[in-house]
């Protein structure tokens, strides 16, 4: 599967590593959970009604003690991994009406020891798969958005960033960064992934954020499916 | 384009020495490069950190809770007495200090507190620990405090980049002992030490922690993990002590980094925050996993 990227610059905020500011047992199992279910819900946009958490490994054996089904739903619910809500996010998820479950599986030795799938559904909609890793010390990587291998990291962000669902074709997504670079925001670097006639692009911008309307534009250019918009991770 | 970026202590060392500055300033202008914030933005949002710390710290010894089991909660007051104790101790009051915070920051993180994960949430106790400790005992400036914390950070940095922070790719050498370097790199800064000095004694005391395993029982950062960051607080002392004495290490910073890494690599996953090995597995941590409604062990599952 090609994956591209141009990558330059250090990897780590100084705050990647002095923090998050979380709520305890554990940064890889508490908080980068929280902050993996944050990803999810803002690549799937919009309230799910279910959603299903597969845990791999060192997240499948011991996510009770620490809490990491907890977190991943206060993830959902858009709770900063600070957030003291964290410890009774069952009862804000079943407020919210969002049915949640876990499921301890194997999704094999490619992935990282603390590695979460989950799948969101909305009945109006296509299910949506992402699978997360937490790498320690609250730092996360999005490694799958449904069938495509990324790799989004979710350190404490420097960066805005836009996913963009399109098809295998250069010239739509060049068209596409016009469009982004029209409106005065800089593009750091682009990452895209490719499956059959499908891509996936991760364009790492910065300056301001895209408005929805700006966002809903870009949906319209040809060859574009849809384009979502996510802010830097709080550090 | 970015002037102050680093990933090893080598070209760390290299940008101390070409702009004669401490590591903590290179490592705030670091910072200012990365997120394009000013230096108060900077100095401000370590300062936040700072008060996290302090206030975790006052919460387990003021008002202990114990955690679930009985498993933590409480030690951190007992040790504060020894400030006031008329028993003689053995150690100085810093690392007195060092390691009653060092043990209440952990026991607030277990019992679901509010905590700064620094370098994470199982290592959180050392650095607080020691630079606040240090900060109280020897009314070090406020300034000079939350320097050191940068300080500290720019050896997180190295080691997340030569290597990893996280104990379920590494064991406990990756959180609690980097933990250690970070915080025996601060002290000596803290205390006047060189650059050198820092990574020097954050040398000695990565190099004690290698092999670590992370075996906490029932896989709940409680129990061995708090204890661990109370006498972790301890050796960070002790090695920047041996490093500003002129105690050199024979491997330098970056290779120690490198034979962590290479060790997480042999490690078995049942000494990588599993629960399926080591203290885990003992009588006492299978009667934890019992009462947490963990799944029996099959008899393959202990060696």
């Amino acid at each position: 599967m090609p994956t591209t990227t141009q990558k330059s610059g250090p990897h780590y905020s100084v705050f990647d590593i002095a923090g998050p500011i979380m709520v305890g047992p554990s940064s890889s199992h508490t908080a980068g959970a929280c902050k993996i279910g944050q990803m999810a819900r803002a690549l799937f946009h919009g309230t799910p009604e279910k959603v299903t958490f597969y845990l791999h490994g060192s997240f499948a054996t011991v996510y009770k003690g620490h809490a990491t089904d907890r977190a991943l739903v206060g993830g959902i619910l858009k709770f900063k991994t600070s957030d003291p809500r964290i410890k009774n996010s069952f009862d804000f998820a079943k407020k919210e009406n969002i049915k949640y479950e876990f499921i301890t599986t194997d999704l094999g030795e490619k992935y990282h020891p603390n590695t979460v799938k989950i799948v969101l559904e909305k009945w109006d909609r296509q299910p949506m798969e992402i699978t997360g890793s937490s790498i320690g010390g609250g730092m996360i990587k999005i490694v799958k958005i449904e069938q495509f291998d990324v790799d989004l990291t979710g350190v404490a962000g420097q960066f805005k960033t836009l996913v963009v669902w399109h098809n295998n074709n250069q010239q739509n997504l060049d068209a596409l960064c016009k469009e982004v670079e029209k409106l005065r925001i800089r593009i750091h670097d682009i990452q895209t992934t490719k499956v059959d006639k499908h891509a996936l692009s991760i364009i790492n911008t910065s300056g301001r954020r895209l408005k929805l309307s700006e966002v809903l534009e870009m949906e319209d250019l040809e060859g574009i499916a849809e384009v979502r918009s996510l802010t830097s991770l709080e550090k | 384009m970015y002037k102050y970026a680093f990933t090893n202590s080598e070209e760390l060392l290299a940008l101390c020495k070409k702009h004669k500055a401490p590591i903590s300033e290179i490592v705030i202008n670091y910072e200012m490069e990365y997120s394009k914030d000013g230096r108060k933005e900077v100095m401000a949002k370590m300062k936040k950190t700072r008060d996290v710390m302090d206030e975790a710290i006052a919460k387990a010894i003021e008002k202990p809770e114990k955690s679930a089991f009985g498993m933590a909660g409480g030690d951190a007051p007992k040790l504060f007495k020894a400030l006031t104790s008329k028993k003689k101790m053995l150690s100085s009051p810093l690392v007195n200090r060092a390691m009653a915070y060092a043990a209440a920051t952990g026991e607030t993180n277990s019992a679901m507190g509010r905590i700064a994960a620094f370098p994470t949430a199982g290592g959180s106790g050392v650095v607080p620990g020691v630079v606040l400790a240090a900060q109280h005992d020897w009314k070090v400036s406020e300034e000079k405090a939350i320097r050191a914390l940068f300080n500290a950070s720019a050896v997180g940095i190295i080691i997340a980049e030569g290597a990893t922070l996280s104990a379920a790719a590494a064991g406990c050498q990756a959180e609690v002992g980097a933990a250690v370097a970070m915080a025996a790199s601060a002290a000596t800064e803290m205390r006047g030490g060189t650059p050198e000095e820092c990574l020097n004694a954050s040398a000695l005391a990565l190099k004690s922690y290698l092999g670590l395993a992370c075996d906490p029982l029932g896989g709940l950062v409680a129990v061995p993990c708090i204890k661990r960051n109370m006498l972790g607080a301890s050796t960070a002392y002790a090695a920047s002590d041996a490093s500003v004495l002129g105690v050199e290490s024979f491997i330098p910073f970056d290779e120690v980094v490198m034979a962590m890494k290479n060790i997480g690599k042999i490690m078995s996953s049942k000494l990588r925050e599993t629960a399926l090995g080591g203290l885990a597995v003992t009588k006492s941590g299978i009667m934890i996993r019992k009462k947490l409604g963990l799944p029996p062990l099959k008899p393959n599952e202990i060696d």
